[in-house]
């Protein structure tokens, strides 16, 4: 009971124990080092398994909550809690981690311990981020997770790793100290940090900014998470800090690190500031349309094989905002879905290209040709991934966009249509640079001895197209669990909405469907 | 009124520093017969430590017919600059060492400036105010030419002790100024003067001016940056931390007790904060040379205060009362001061013989060749940056909030766009330490690491910075109920 009661603290803390016993291991231990660092993520993954327990069907709010006092002045507490959306990222984290470790077991070469530990405390600090529900502790672990992975990049990155690395710091930290004042804005409006309090007063109308305050707020935290997404035009940190950094970072960033970002926007933007959100979003999902598109178009170009994934994921991450700021039911699980499913198919491609780095340490794709000769296998799971980035029926990327144009489409069909272009172009990117890389004659003699893949890597790839299928079959196994708290979003802000009607309020079927599915769910909460 | 001759009762309120004195009068006795560095060390490590325990001792109250007053207010500040020169002190033991100084001078007039320091945070009067700044400044003038061989050294002194002249010059004509408009130099005699009194208006702004050069506020910073980079660096650490914080106690009890203009001191401090930030932090951008670097850092920092002081001068008008925002100032100048001085201390043991390894590219790659010094000096830099888990954070988030519960929106947004400044030249820092190799071989004093005595400055501070930084309570909650206002009257 003792430890069943902390699930979500061991969660956090469990890979920072990790870290400090990789401390004491003598540098030169690489087997050792690596090993433990393994088998702590496994563990880790398989008991954030047992979230899945905690998370009910269709029901709202914090499950497994923890609560303490932890400083008094001001009042900061330290409270965790899941619910069903942070719920699948925090597994999708202690998913990734192994991986990164698998795949960094030949490409990194020096300063193993210190990889380990800094892939390690990363971890602390995502799965950290996802769990708080006070927004001080949230902030903690948001700042906490930066150097890591600055020293990630930094390190083991490739050429121009310091350059990105710096990069990276600034940006997210011009963000997030915009948000730490709006954070401590909130605390002296609101005396508190804890975010179901607050919920609760913007909710029973308790909190009643006036418009202009709400949305400087709403832009002073959507600041924060639109960089690190990110949303056009705040994207240019990501490019240089995915292709500088090694495989891992690359997994990690790509898979979870951006989805701090949505899910921040999810968890903060909308609920606390419902009318400006409202306000703010015509403008919101045209920039996330000209991600969109502005994503895929670079990415169609990109001599860089490492560089095209790193701009389909603006391009992705794109849909995922626009299901967001598209505020219905359906598109708002679409972006939670594509988070998932983004995080998984990107985190794949970037393994993939890794793995090609690994043999070859190149990233150019006129460098290639011709790869399905000699790695047959390789080129098969390749195409895969790619099929399931660009979002093939049957596979996890095809459910997270169809449900988010769907859900625009009901509203904004607009949007959705200019949305949906994306989806053409990430065909063209994907298919046009895996024609060149793996098609035709073998154009270069270095590439005609490349070893296939190994089974390590078999494992790491069949793990993930694993997932990838169950995702794309399988998939009301995830939107059961997150569908309840979607829908506690949306009509949070929409009865906000009700009753001050500025922003053209949407009577459409998928709307009022939401809202009479969550009522059910708070009366029964 | 006749004054009370003084007693014994006196001669309490003043312990810490009569403490300090004596041991740094017994240490220039002392030195023609005990050449062991060692022993001095030894000897001025109880006398700083014996000034700082006896603040627990003495007793509350005023003493000398109201010229000082010993209260938790200052004793905050006997802690804090008794602890700073110990540590410093502590660090100084290798330096001496290597620079072949001779130590019982150099420590005396360690305890000299810190009793100076203890005397500025319990003055109530402006007379003694000047006693205890000149006390420390004089001996800072000493102490930052004590490398007399080194131009730079010198140098330093001689443009500390011109522009410190300066300074005192217009605190003084301040206090005279003072003294005519309301016929006392009492602090707490200030709010019956008439509150529009242009006169006191003009000599609190003089003292302002002179404590502004004391604290290196813009635009009267220029000196630091030279004075710092030519002092010794134990000095350079006493610099950024001691009297900075003894002089921010003597602003705190003035522009607390002065009710005359709160909005112009408003105005003032908010304009002096918004210099000040920018000044250290755009300055410490294009900085090659990490002392400097440092130095302008602590600009920044200084200014990172003023906000607060801002705040202190609106939330004057507040119901809430000015609470807040003194602790933030309290608890500020302790993260900030420690972290320094680790910070200092790494920086004066890394510079060698002779201070030369001082450029960034001497620290190139220290994260392999020292890793214990490489990750203290990174969490310091840390901690400058505020972020979580170090005193930085929440010294930080406490400006912050007071800033922002005295609705000084857009100075919290200036303050917040320096962060970010402040944020690019410490990591370029710690990327400069662990991601770049260092070009040629190292040099042959590097390996042995970190002095012992170095090494216990540097854990000392580096948990103190980790336990402010997870559980400020604490210390915050001693901090929270001080309230020079209240105590003065």
């Amino acid at each position: 009971m003792a430890l069943s009661g902390h699930l979500l603290s061991l969660l956090i803390f469990f890979p920072a124990l990790g870290a400090v016993a990789l401390l004491f291991l003598r540098k030169d231990d690489e087997l050792w080092i690596r090993w433990l660092t393994f088998a702590v993520s496994v563990v880790e993954f398989l008991a954030s398994l047992a979230l899945l327990g905690k998370v009910s069907i269709g029901a709202a709010g914090y499950s497994a909550e923890e609560f303490w006092h932890w400083i008094n002045s001001p009042a900061i507490n330290y409270h965790l809690g899941v619910d069903g959306i942070s719920l699948f990222l925090v597994i999708l984290t202690t998913f990734l981690t192994p991986i990164c470790v698998l795949a960094s077991w030949h490409g990194v070469h020096h300063r193993i311990k210190e990889f380990h530990v800094m892939l390690l405390l990363l971890e602390v600090g995502v799965v950290g981020v996802f769990l708080s529900l006070d927004m001080f502790l949230f902030f903690l672990f948001w700042e906490v997770m930066l150097i890591p992975m600055a020293f990630l990049i930094g390190i083991w990155g490739h050429d121009r790793r310091i350059y990105a690395a710096v990069k990276f710091v600034i940006y997210t930290m011009a963000g997030s100290i915009l948000m730490l004042v709006g954070i401590i804005w909130l605390y002296n409006t609101t005396g508190t940090f804890d975010l179901p309090a607050i919920q609760k007063m913007v909710q029973t109308g308790f909190l009643v900014l006036s418009p202009r305050t709400e949305m400087i707020l709403f832009l002073a935290f959507f600041f924060a998470f639109a960089i690190k997404v990110p949303l056009f035009p705040l994207h240019t940190w990501l490019p240089d800090a995915h292709v500088e950094a090694p495989t891992a970072g690359s997994i990690i960033l790509a898979g979870v690190l951006l989805k701090m970002g949505t899910y921040g926007m999810i968890r903060f933007c909308l609920p606390l500031f419902p009318d400006a959100s409202h306000r703010a979003a015509p403008y919101v999902a045209a920039l996330a349309i000209i991600g969109i598109i502005y994503g895929a178009l670079v990415a169609l170009v990109q001599p860089n094989l490492k560089k095209l994934v790193a701009y389909s994921s603006v391009s992705h991450l794109g849909f995922v905002v626009l299901g967001i700021f598209a505020f219905t039911n359906i598109s708002l699980q679409g972006a939670v879905y594509q988070m998932l499913a983004h995080g998984i198919s990107t985190g794949a491609l970037f393994l993939l290209v890794g793995m090609i780095y690994d043999r070859r340490h190149t990233f150019e794709i006129s460098e290639y040709g011709g790869l399905s000769t000699p790695m047959p296998q390789y080129a098969a799971f390749f195409l895969f991934v790619a099929l399931s980035s660009m979002g093939l029926p049957m596979l996890n990327g095809f459910v997270g966009e169809y449900l988010i144009l769907l859900g625009t489409y009901v509203v904004h069909w607009k949007w959705a249509v200019w949305a949906a272009t994306g989806v053409i172009l990430s065909a063209c990117y994907l298919l046009w640079a895996y024609q060149r890389v793996f098609y035709g004659e073998v154009t270069h003699e270095k590439n005609r001895e490349l070893q296939d893949i190994s089974p390590r890597e078999k494992w790491m790839l069949v793990a993930l197209s694993g997932v990838i299928l169950w995702m794309g079959i399988g998939s009301p196994f995830f939107t059961r669990r997150f569908a309840a708290s979607c829908a506690t979003v949306l009509q949070e802000m929409n009865r906000n909405v009700m009753h001050e009607v500025s922003a053209p309020v949407t009577p459409a079927p998928a709307t009022t469907g939401a809202s009479e599915n969550s009522t059910e769910r708070v009366a029964s909460r | 009124m006749i004054p009370n001759p003084p007693g014994w009762i006196d001669v309490h309120r003043v312990l810490p520093e009569l403490c300090w004195c004596a041991f740094g009068v017994f240490l220039m006795l002392l030195q023609p017969f005990l050449k062991n560095r060692q022993g001095l060390t030894f000897i001025a490590l109880i006398g700083a430590a014996a000034g700082t325990l006896a603040t627990s001792v003495a007793a509350y109250g005023p003493g000398f017919n109201g010229l000082v007053q010993f209260d938790t207010f200052s004793m905050f500040f006997h802690w804090l600059v008794g602890l700073i020169s110990f540590l410093v002190i502590l660090s100084s033991d290798s330096y001496l060492e290597r620079e072949g100084l001779e130590p019982a001078e150099f420590y005396a007039l360690i305890l000299f400036a810190t009793a100076g320091m203890g005397v500025l945070a319990s003055a109530q009067e402006l007379l003694t105010a000047f006693i205890g700044l000149e006390m420390s400044s004089i001996s800072s003038y000493v102490l930052a030419g004590y490398r007399r061989d080194s131009i730079k050294s010198s140098e330093s002194a001689v443009k500390y002790f011109l522009l410190g002249s300066f300074a005192t010059a217009f605190f003084l004509y301040g206090i005279a100024l003072v003294y005519g408009a309301t016929g006392s130099t009492y602090l707490a005699k200030f709010a019956d003067a008439a509150p529009s009194s242009n006169l006191l208006r003009l000599g609190l702004t003089l003292i302002l001016i002179g404590l502004g050069f004391k604290v290196a506020a813009a635009p009267f910073q220029i000196w630091t940056p030279d004075v710092y980079e030519g002092a010794p660096t134990p000095v350079t650490a006493l610099f950024s931390a001691g009297p900075k914080a003894a002089t921010f106690a003597l602003l705190l009890r003035i522009f607390g007790t002065s009710e005359a203009a709160t909005d112009f001191w408003f105005w003032a401090f908010w304009i002096l904060a918004v210099l000040t930030m920018f000044a250290g932090n755009l300055g410490a951008l294009v900085q090659q040379n990490v002392k400097r670097l440092l130095a302008y850092s602590s600009i920044a920092h200084a200014g990172y205060i003023l906000v607060a002081f801002a705040a202190v001068t609106t939330m004057k008008m507040s119901p809430d009362g000015p609470v807040p925002a003194y602790g933030a100032v309290l608890f500020y100048l302790a993260s900030y001061s420690l972290v320094s001085v680790g910070a200092f201390t790494i920086v004066s043991e890394l510079g060698g013989r002779g201070e030369r390894h001082l450029t960034q590219e001497d620290y190139a790659g220290l994260g392999t060749r020292q890793p214990f010094a490489a990750a203290m000096l990174s969490l310091f830099l840390l901690s400058l940056l505020g972020l979580p888990i170090t005193a930085g954070f929440f010294g930080k988030l406490y400006i912050f909030n007071a800033a922002i519960k005295s609705k000084l929106t857009w100075l919290a947004i200036l303050m917040a766009i320096n962060s970010v400044i402040g944020a690019y030249y410490y990591f370029r820092l710690i990327v400069v330490m662990y991601m770049h190799e260092y070009k040629g071989t190292p040099p042959a004093d590097d390996s042995q690491g970190l002095t012992p005595t170095a090494a216990m400055v540097v854990t000392v501070t580096a948990l103190i910075t980790v336990y402010l930084g997870l559980l400020p309570n604490h210390v915050l909650g001693l901090l929270i109920s001080q309230n020079p206002m209240a105590s003065s009257r």
